[in-house]
Order: structure tokens, then sequence, then C-alpha cells
């Protein structure tokens, strides 16, 4: 029958509905595009001072010097060593608490209260005391940054724990499983979701601390980098600066996003 | 067990509570291997409350009683219950070492050979559903336990899972307890029916073909409190 076919496109069109709609590629990249685009024009048609704020293409000449010099480079690498290492220390502790705390009402008892305790005391409020125990080296940075980074992780990953529906938890006992694998096949992959969220607050959370940590008597490191130029009253190199910070953000965050569309290709969301 | 090698299961003066109700009340019930029965009752009369007792989940519930069970039970819950972080094949062997090969048999007796990569958001209800069978049956259980499996399906389904149910009820051989609130479910599949009332068994039912089923339907819908020709 050509009843379906000659049916006018209009009425065969599915009907979005309330969904988001399909994937559009790179979407995360829009957003930002636009900001460049907008400070662009505003450079251009001189609305804005280059002393107060250097313009895009300024910026690009000046990270291109500063990367034939080294500087960038160096202090780069110097800054992501500091928020990997902290990343490095942060995630395990906070995932370890989280299960501790998460799996037992005596690891409850014990680790939740003091952690939302330090969850409640600003991350700059710790630096002095922190610069007492460890002096200004990089052993004080990385503790800052895996400090900052595990409470998100912690928070997430317990709340994911948590929040795993006590009928897995029946169904676990109905077949037998033992402690191990109940951990194994129920609750690490219950608690993913969880996790991935802290994952995404760590990762940005790591380079905020960063920031924080470098400012503070630093020799190297995109924040030393920039302290740096504001003493010479450079806008285009602390704009360099902020740029790549959040560059390293926003990629950190979008490779987070990756792995979590991966892990949890299972389910379907309003965002799948 | 112990003393009558034909019992199964042995249930003596169970009883249930919740707060100040009694939920169950000094129940007895004996299931001979292999024997199939249907457990109806109306909402609320204690249904799941007997059969989580059965299987062992009600640790938290007040009350006394004997309940004796073989080792090896499987539950079918209403919902599929399937892990949606797990495989469709990983779901059926959960808690099983080196059974893949025998997962996957079990998935094929269900009609469900070659969705074993699918993940369970994938597959429709009644598809979830054959899965929770495959996953119980995979386990050889000497009593299968089921509460309301069908109750979400639709009707044409449900008599398709009911075909199956039969077919793969006499290759394994459980015995079986089926809670269902469907007169008509609970005659075409059981040999027993009970009635479930007041926390105890009220009515009791065989199904050996003696009567004519069109009676034995109008003395469980007497049992339930049910009048004259409505349908539950
Ligand atoms: N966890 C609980 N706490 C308190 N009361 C409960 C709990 N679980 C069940 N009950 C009560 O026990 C009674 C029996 O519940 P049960 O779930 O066994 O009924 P049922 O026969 O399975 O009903 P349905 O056919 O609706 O599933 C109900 O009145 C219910 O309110
Ligand atoms: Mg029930």
């Amino acid at each position: 029958m050509t009843l379906v076919a000659t049916r006018p496109e209009a009425a065969v069109r599915r009907r979005r509905r309330l969904r988001p709609g399909p994937r559009i590629t790179l979407g995360f990249l829009v957003g930002p595009s636009l900001l460049l685009a907008l400070w662009s024009v505003a450079s251009v048609t001189g609305l804005l001072d280059p002393r107060f704020l250097s313009a895009p293409w300024t910026v690009v000449t000046t990270a291109a010097e500063l990367i034939e010099s080294g500087r960038l480079q160096d202090n780069l690498l110097a800054s992501v060593r500091r928020v990997l290492l902290g990343l490095a220390f942060g995630i395990p502790l906070g995932t370890l608490l989280a299960l501790v705390s998460g799996l037992s009402r005596w690891g409850e008892a014990v680790i939740d209260g003091p952690v939302q305790i330090k969850r409640a005391v600003p991350a700059l409020a710790l630096m002095p005391l922190l610069i007492l125990w460890l002096g200004i080296g990089e052993g004080m940075k990385v503790t800052v940054i895996a400090l900052g980074v595990f409470v998100p992780i912690y928070v997430h990953t317990h709340n994911g724990l948590r929040s795993i529906d006590s009928r897995y938890v029946e169904l676990a006992e109905t077949v037998g499983l033992g402690r191990g694998a109940f951990v194994r096949k129920v609750v690490l992959p219950g608690a993913l979701p969880g996790f991935l969220l802290g994952m995404r607050f760590a990762v940005t959370t790591a380079w905020l601390y960063l920031v924080v940590a470098e400012l503070i008597n630093s020799t190297t490191g995109i924040g030393y980098m920039m302290d740096l130029a504001r003493t010479y009253g450079q806008t285009d190199v602390i704009l360099v600066g902020i740029v790549l910070y959040g560059l390293l953000g926003l990629f950190s965050d979008a490779g987070v996003r990756l792995v979590e569309r991966r892990a949890l290709s299972w389910r379907r969301t309003l965002a799948g | 067990m112990a003393t009558d090698t034909r019992r199964l299961i042995r249930v003596e003066a169970l009883t249930r509570r919740y707060g100040a109700r009694t939920i169950l009340d000094a129940l007895d019930l004996e299931i001979e291997p292999g024997e199939f029965v249907a457990l109806l009752g109306q909402s609320g009369s204690g249904k799941s409350t007997l059969l989580r007792a059965l299987a062992g989940l009600d640790g938290d519930v007040a009350g006394d009683g004997l309940v004796e069970v073989p080792a090896q039970v499987s539950v079918v819950f209403q919902d599929a219950r399937l892990l949606p972080w797990q495989r469709v094949l990983d779901n059926v062997v959960l808690g099983l070492d080196g059974a893949a090969a025998r997962g996957r048999e079990s998935l094929a007796e269900v009609g469900l050979a070659g969705r074993e990569r699918a993940w369970p958001n994938e597959l429709s209800g009644g598809e979830q559903q054959r899965v929770a069978l495959a996953r119980s049956l995979v386990r050889e259980p000497r009593l299968l336990l089921a509460d309301e499996p069908f109750g979400a399906l639709d009707a044409l389904t449900r008599v398709k899972m009911h075909v199956l149910l039969r077919r793969l009820v006499e290759q394994h051989r459980p015995a079986v307890l089926l809670v269902t609130h469907d007169v008509d479910e609970a005659i075409a599949l059981a040999d027993r029916v009970l009635v479930l009332d007041h926390g105890r068994i009220a009515a009791e039912q065989r199904l050996d073909g003696g009567r004519r089923t069109t009676e034995i339907r109008a003395e469980l819908l007497r049992a339930l409190g049910v009048t004259g020709e409505e349908r539950t």
C-alpha cells in the first residue's frame, strides 16, 4: 500500500517530545567559541582597551613566543605534574574512604564526620597550617590539591553507594553472592555513576587548588608565570595563563565525560 | 525433609508480624518435590510475606515458626530485577563461576539466544522477565519461588510466558510456588491452588483432572471473597 508513503512529510516526522534531541558533535565547544567571538569583536572595534585586556591574537602571539623560549612548556609541565600527583593521591583516598564508610555503619560513624568538617573548612584556611607542616615545596602543593580532590570523590561515591537500589542487594542475597563478588558486581558498578560525577568535580577542583597553591611562593608553574606577569603588567601573559587554565579544565572535564559515556553505556538517560 | 523424603518444603506454625499486625498466623504448608503450587490471596493478605519467609529474605521481620526449604532455592520477582550494568549473560550467571556455557544454553531455552551481549535496558519487559527466568533455572533449583512474575506483562505476553514456564518446569522439574492474583493463571499452571486468607491457608484445590475447572474456579473465587460472576 502506498498510503504511508503519500502521507505528508510533516506527519511522518517523529516528534521529539521532551528529550533534549540528538547529540551535537563537539557540542561542548559551542559556548566557549561564542565567548571567543565576542571577545574578538570587542577587541577589533576598540571597545576593549588592550592595557585592560589584550586581544585574542596578541595572546596567541605571546603564547607562541612563550613556547619558543620554552617557558610555557616548563611551567605547564610543572603544573600538570602537580595536578596529576594530587589526583593520584586524592582519588584513591576519596574512593577508599567512601567504600569503607558506605559499606559499614562503623566506617561511616568514624569517617563521615571528619570529611564533612573538612568540607566545611575553606581550602585557603588550611594553607597556613599546611605551610607550617610541610613547608612551601612540592609536597605542600600536592597535598593541597589531594585534599581538595578527595572531598568531591568521597561525597559523590558515597552518595552513589548509598543510593544503590536495595532490591539489588536482595537479589545478591538470593543468588548467594559472597562479600567480594557483591562489591565487584553490585557495589562498584552501582557507585560508578556517583564516582564519575565526583571525578568531574575533582578535575576542576584540582586546577582550582593548583592556582591557590601556585600563587603562593612558587618558582615554577602557570600560576607563577602569571604572578610574575602581574608585577610587570603583562595582561597578555596573564591571559595566556587564564586561557591555559581554562583549556586544561575544559579538556579534563571532557576527558572524564568521555570515560563516563563509555563506562556508563548501559544507562539510557536523558543525556544518552 | 528429615522425616519424610516426599516433602520438599515444610512450614509449621509460621507467624510473621509487622508491628501489631499479624500477617501470617500459625500457617502450615507442605510442598512435594516437583509440585507446582499456586498461591492466591487478596491484596495485602500476606502472599509476598510468605514467599519472602521461604526465600529467607525476611531476617528483620518479627515472628517464629518452622521453615524447612531445600538449599537450592531460586526467586523470580515481579520486576525482572536485572543488574542494569551487567550484560544479559552476566546477569544470568551472576554469582556462578565458569558457567557461561550453561548460561548461554539457559538463554536459548527462554528464546533469547543471540542476546547475550545486550544490556537489560535494551530488552522489552517480557524479554527481561525471560532473562530472570533463565537466571533462576540455570541454578537448577529444587524450589522456584515466583512472586507475581508476570504481573507487569500484557495479556498476550503473559500467555506466552505461561507456556514457556510450563515447558521449563517440565524439563527442570523444580517444585514451584507461584504467587499470583489471577485465578485463571493459577488454574492454567498449577497442580494445586492455595488461597491465603487471614494469615492461613484458607482453601485448597487440586487440579488433577477429576473435576471441571469451571467448578474449581467458582470455588476459588468464593474463597477469595468474590461473589457472583465478577472477575478478579
Ligand atoms: N515492610 C513492611 N512494613 C510494614 N508492613 C508491611 C511491610 N511489608 C508488608 N507489610 C504489610 O503486610 C501485609 C501483607 O503484605 P504482602 O506484601 O505480603 O501482601 P501481598 O499478599 O503480597 O499483597 P499484594 O497482592 O498486593 O502483593 C500488608 O498489609 C502490608 O501492608
Ligand atoms: Mg505481593
